[in-house]
């Protein structure tokens, strides 16, 4: 005989497709429970969810756009970014939301996160770092650690990773913060202060996974992964984005590493259009 | 100008800057692209004219880049457009495919020059034509117009707006260097509000809304961002609700659906200009700048006595398959020349299906054929 368990109705059901569930991430991965961070942080920072588009990716994390109860958009491998642009620009009421992977943002998407940054389009980007591609298997990407293991780099990665806080912070975003799936308060609070900030605002979030790239490095099961971040992270807000490398072992800055203004693209283009109409 | 900013009256512009003109008079208010020889005319006449009507310009950082932010604005509610060349085309391609996924309404502008690769970055070509129809991966179908002269370019820019918004599509306007960059008179007429197409919209309140539940055309309603209606769409192969599905089934449903609705629909879209056809025993097929060479040729038959004729592709896809097949049965021969080496040419081959000779005159690009080459032609095909 079938027994049924009910269970109370979660506050964040209402944002959540549950027709799409069982979802696909594995057990013990980092994704899930910063999804949930970005949900619990829409009403925590009181933005109208009518008005939030979310774009992803390609990969683990892309799926997320299939997941969330909001206008959504799973598009092309690392192009979530100028599709966010177009969305923004064409809209500037729409709360522009990309959620996506560390290889699908910062390797193939690489080139689109530089210029977002450096135009400040005003949206706000959750990049869930896992350190390697696992929707593919686990293969070294663009934030895999020197010396990692991967299924493409079998004798321990030798291709240097990125510093994302560090290269976002360089191109001219606005708001730069990095934190891991243990820290889920702040990283709440980071993403709810991301949504109301104009500009271009980039949160890191370490995450991990213990399928892939955490069994191939023997750092355990995922309740491992997160207490290890707990030895190694040092929180320092404010701190020099230069200090956010990431080795294998060894300390990890998170913290809010960035939050300063400066006009967006749409403040420039509203210029333009005064100029460009008293010429006409 | 009107008060609105859109121009109206008689113009002496070349065909990019008429193709930018045409897009905004067709609505078009938001445009991204990357600078592109022979196709840069276009880009900096809409950052200087959208402005100007409330518009966004913006220069993205690369063509796939552009094609991405298209389909963004379209899905923000505003009808959007970029423009390239062959280099610029193939990085296109990915997220072209994109747009025919989520079924997405945007004009793409191709100022076709000779490739392969680099090529002939400020000279003719027309050897993206089979690129038009098949250059994204996959199972899909595609509407591309192909414009003759700096006037069909402007009006074929509305006519792309039409068919993108009616049929929940990427157009896309396969001209050419000539074209583009030839300067002659433009006539910019008013648009009346009832000639633009309006996005299809849903008629259904949110929670009962499905992205991809198609009318009887085959086309679906499309809601747009920040409106309430919480939908999701991917480039997964989806269901009616837009929910990825990973089967053979729902692959043939969604695919044979975004095929169909442009075959089905094929007679609403397709566009000719037939010239002597009627008693034709050699009809030229051509189509943009060649079209105009051709014409030439066919006139130069007719006074020596060959009953010629000009079929003008004005739509290149979906192809004029009904019309040329029928023409098979009343002709000796078409001849088709391209700035190719032989494209559209397979088209009319297969659509002749033997029953009359199909002749290519290929030019590999750098310029246009010479009237004489194709009259040649002709004369070779009545023998």
């Amino acid at each position: 005989m079938t027994s049924v368990v009910t269970v109370d109705k979660n506050p964040i059901d209402s944002y959540l497709r549950a027709d799409r569930m069982p979802h696909i991430f594995c057990t013990g991965c980092g994704i899930g429970p910063a999804m949930g961070c970005f949900i619990r942080a829409i009403d925590r920072a009181g933005v109208d969810a009518d008005k939030i588009a979310l774009i992803s990716g390609i990969g683990c994390a892309g799926r997320v756009a299939g997941y969330v109860r909001l206008d959504s958009f799973h598009t092309t491998h690392g192009r979530a970014l100028p599709f966010g642009t177009g969305l923004t620009l064409g809209n500037p009421e729409l709360n522009v939301v990309v959620f996506s992977g560390d290889g699908d943002l910062a390797a193939i998407g690489g080139n689109h996160l530089i210029h977002s940054a450096r135009r400040n389009i005003d949206m706000t980007v959750i990049c869930i770092n896992n350190f390697n591609y696992g929707m593919t298997g686990g293969q070294l990407g663009p934030t895999t650690p020197l010396e990692a293991r991967s299924t493409t780099s079998p004798y321990g990665n030798f291709d240097p990773p990125f510093n994302l806080t560090h290269l976002v912070a360089a191109s001219g975003a606005t708001y730069v913060a990095r934190w891991t799936t243990i820290h889920l308060r702040q990283l709440e609070r980071s993403i709810a202060e991301a949504l109301v900030k104009p500009g271009f605002s980039f949160i890191e979030v370490l995450a991990p996974c213990p399928a892939i790239y955490g069994r191939m490095n023997k750092l355990g099961e995922g309740v491992d992964e997160l207490h290890s971040y707990l030895k190694r992270c040092v929180v320092r807000n404010g701190a020099d984005p230069g200090d956010g490398e990431i080795g294998l072992s060894g300390p990890i800055v998170v913290g809010k590493f960035v939050d300063t203004e400066r006009p967006t693209f749409w403040d420039y283009c509203m210029q333009v259009f005064n100029k460009a109409q008293k010429k006409r | 100008m009107a008060d609105d900013g859109i121009l109206e009256g008689e113009f002496f512009i070349n065909g990019d800057e008429a193709c930018a003109e045409g897009g905004i008079t067709a609505g078009c208010r938001f445009f991204a692209g990357y600078p592109i020889t022979p196709a840069t005319e276009v880009a900096e006449r809409m950052s200087r004219r959208l402005p100007q009507v409330g518009g966004v310009y913006v220069q993205m950082e690369d063509e796939l880049a552009s094609m991405n932010a298209i389909l963004g604005a379209s899905w923000a509610g505003v009808k959007a457009m970029t423009s390239t060349s062959g280099p610029g085309f193939s990085l296109m391609m990915e997220n072209l495919g994109l747009g025919v996924m989520l079924e997405t309404p945007c004009v793409v502008v191709n100022i076709q020059r000779a490739g392969p690769s680099t090529g002939l970055p400020t000279l003719a070509g027309q050897g993206d034509m089979m690129q038009a129809k098949w250059g994204s991966h996959g199972v899909y179908e595609i509407i591309a117009v192909v414009p003759s002269s700096p006037q069909e370019i402007f009006d074929l820019t509305i006519t792309a707006f039409n068919l993108s918004e009616k049929y929940r599509i990427p157009v896309l306007i396969m001209s050419d260097e000539i074209v583009g960059h030839m300067s002659e008179k433009v006539v910019m007429r008013r648009v009346a509000p009832e000639e633009l197409v309006p996005r299809r919209r849903p008629t259904v309140p949110p929670g009962e809304y499905w992205p991809y539940q198609p009318d009887d055309d085959l086309v679906p309603p499309m809601a747009i961002a920040g409106e309430g209606y919480r939908f999701h769409v991917t480039g997964l192969t989806h269901d009616e609700r837009g929910y990825p599905v990973m089967t053979a089934e729902a692959q043939d449903r969604l695919a044979r659906r975004l095929v169909d609705k442009i075959r089905v629909n094929r007679k609403d879209i397709i566009q000719l200009e037939e010239v002597g056809t009627e008693d034709a025993e050699v009809i030229v097929c051509a189509y943009g700048i060649t079209a105009r060479v051709a014409r030439r040729a066919v006139q130069q038959a007719r006074d020596e006595g060959i009953r010629a004729g000009l079929l003008r592709l004005i739509t290149a896809w979906p192809f004029a398959e009904d019309r040329v097949t029928e023409l098979a049965s009343q002709v000796r021969a078409f001849v088709v020349p391209e700035i190719n080496y032989g494209q559209m040419v397979l088209e009319v081959e297969r659509c002749a299906g033997g029953r009359a000779k199909t002749m290519l005159v290929p030019h590999m690009g750098g310029s246009v054929h010479h009237p004489q080459t194709i009259l040649e032609a002709i004369r070779e095909a009545v023998q």
